[in-house]
């Protein structure tokens, strides 16, 4: 299978590699996936408590070059954004970005969950309640 | 100066070698007749052929020419040997043990004969990759007409230990077939020796043509029968119908004679690059070489790297070395490979596997090449994974409760 170019991009100089404080309440961490499964990715988020603008975004991901490739976009796409505008980052963008094939947009789903599950840890850190997300199938 | 890419899947397919293309040529154009043409020279030239390939694929393995049953490939020799066993021994029982590691032309004629009435035993496999004697000892029964293991595996390259399993077949009065595809024209095969009354092998992976392959059926000691599953005009003496692809066949037997002459130099030579290969890589941390080292064909190496999963990894390298991963990332169904989860290895490791098939044609230079690419990329990948980071911590990633998807 061919991988468009922008995934083989993202894959040869990944963006925003690295490791925020997890113990930090202005961090949020999203651990999704499972090493059975073939993907994990942890996508971590840096907020300012005072705007609630994401500030940093830092990834680690296990998985194919469409899994690595969609948590470096996601890092990319929430540099700036609010934590409100954050959580609408929808999976089918991703997946139109990079051209992902059907068999990989499980890739960008677990890309949509990481962000998801960051922002609640975020919330959950600050006293916030946590938003509640439809179950999906993937 | 060294060419990419590099091949290293020769467990898939084998380029053909210049010598057996040079052998074919005539056979497509002025050669061109029907083996069973029986009057006139045309078809007697093809016969002629047939009959000198058929002689140099039967020394290859220690049997007579007569035992040979050409076709299409392994995947029909594997169903015409075990539906053929099923049919024609249908009197004697009904009960056909195998392996959970078998390759899936033969789990799924198996799974085909289950519908139609027969009783089949997966037997499982040890760690190493090799079936536990005494499991198949203890699984026989009165009704059984066939073991049906393979003489090596295509992910690992363990080789069975095929002279105890025959013997215990024979022991109970039942039939050995084994697929041999991956161990003929690489390792000595005697089928004599070996015990071995059915075996199925294919000339794309000895560096002949596609679309050609054998079934061995044993004539003497005892004589086997097998139910054609192609009917016709009684070719191949009445096992398999269609006419004979002359050119296939005469591609066939040369490339069988090539590797019966190579054998013992390529082996050298190829299992010594092998052996860099794996022992370069093993140097990397959280690396495990996959199937029992001692016991496997020389050209093979099937590596786990912790942490980093197999199609990422590829894709690292992928523009400059061919090779397969057991991670099934890109299939549907997302399971890795069904191989090395039988061996017991987590769905982790299997994800995070790379099979190294090296063949006639692989240099060093190549070798160097790779070692370095799969040892960057491993190492770049890790610093990506998380997995890696929380090993690194020492947390205990097999008591995370992760969310399975």
């Amino acid at each position: 299978m061919a991988y468009s170019d922008k995934v083989i991009d993202h894959y040869s100089n990944p963006k925003n590699v690295g490791t925020l404080d997890k113990g930090s309440n202005t961090v949020g961490t999203g651990l999704v996936g499972a090493p059975e499964c073939g993907d994990v990715m942890r996508l971590q988020i840096q907020v300012d408590n005072a705007t609630g603008i994401i500030t940093d975004a830092k990834f680690k991901t296990f998985g194919c070059g469409s899994a690595i490739a969609s948590s470096s976009l996601a890092t990319e796409w929430l540099k700036g954004k609010s934590v409100d505008e954050a959580v609408k980052i929808d999976n089918m963008d991703l997946v139109e970005e990079l051209n992902l094939p059907p068999v990989k947009i499980h890739c960008s789903v677990l890309a949509e969950d990481a962000i998801k599950a960051a922002i609640n840890d975020y919330r959950s850190k600050n006293g916030l309640e946590q938003l509640v997300f439809e179950e999906r199938i993937h | 100066m060294l060419k990419l890419p590099i091949y290293l899947d020769h467990n898939s397919t084998t380029p053909m070698d210049p010598r057996v293309l040079e052998a074919m040529i005539p056979y497509f154009t002025e050669n061109f007749g029907n083996a069973a043409s029986r009057n006139h020279s045309f078809g007697w030239h093809a016969e002629e052929a047939v009959d000198y390939a058929r002689e140099q694929i039967a020394q290859l393995i220690g049997a007579d020419p007569k035992e040979i049953i050409f076709t299409s490939g392994a995947t029909e020799g594997n169903n015409l040997g075990i539906k053929g066993v099923y049919e024609m021994y249908a009197s004697k029982g009904n009960h056909i043990i195998t392996c959970t590691t078998e390759h899936k032309a033969v789990l799924d004629t198996c799974k085909h004969l289950e519908k139609l009435g027969a009783e089949v035993t997966y037997l499982e496999v040890q760690p190493d990759g090799l079936i536990d004697l005494k499991a198949l000892e203890a699984a026989m029964r009165p009704t059984t007409i066939l073991v049906a293991i393979m003489y090596a595996n295509n992910e690992i390259g363990v080789i069975q230990p095929v002279k105890e399993i025959s013997a215990i077949a024979k022991k109970h009065g039942a039939l050995y077939f084994s697929d041999a595809v991956q161990a003929v024209g690489k390792i000595p095969v005697d089928v004599i020796a070996d015990g071995i009354d059915i075996m199925s092998f294919t000339a794309h992976k000895m560096y002949g043509p596609k679309g050609v392959g054998a079934l061995y059926v044993r004539r003497k000691n005892p004589r086997v029968k097998v139910t054609a599953q192609i009917d016709g005009g009684g070719h191949e003496r009445g096992m398999r119908s269609g006419t004979l692809n002359v050119p296939g066949i005469v591609g066939f037997g040369k490339a069988a004679e090539i590797a019966r002459l190579d054998m013992a130099g390529d082996t050298e030579r190829i299992s010594k690059l092998r052996d860099k290969l794996e022992n370069a890589l093993k140097v990397i941390d959280e690396t495990y070489v996959n199937g029992n080292p001692a016991h496997r064909l020389p050209h093979v190496s099937n590596i786990s790297f912790k942490y980093v999963e197999g199609e990422g990894l590829m894709m690292g390298f992928n523009k400059d070395i061919a090779l397969s991963s057991g991670s099934a990332c890109t299939s549907a169904s997302l399971e890795p490979s069904y191989v090395l989860k039988a061996l017991g290895l987590g769905d982790d490791l299997a994800h995070s596997s790379l099979r190294f098939g090296l063949g006639r044609y692989t240099t060093e230079e190549q070798i160097d090449f790779t070692i370095n690419a799969v040892t960057d990329t491993v190492l770049k990948l890790r610093e990506m994974s998380p997995l890696w980071e929380m090993f690194k911590e020492g947390i205990d990633i097999d008591a995370i409760q992760w969310a399975h998807h």
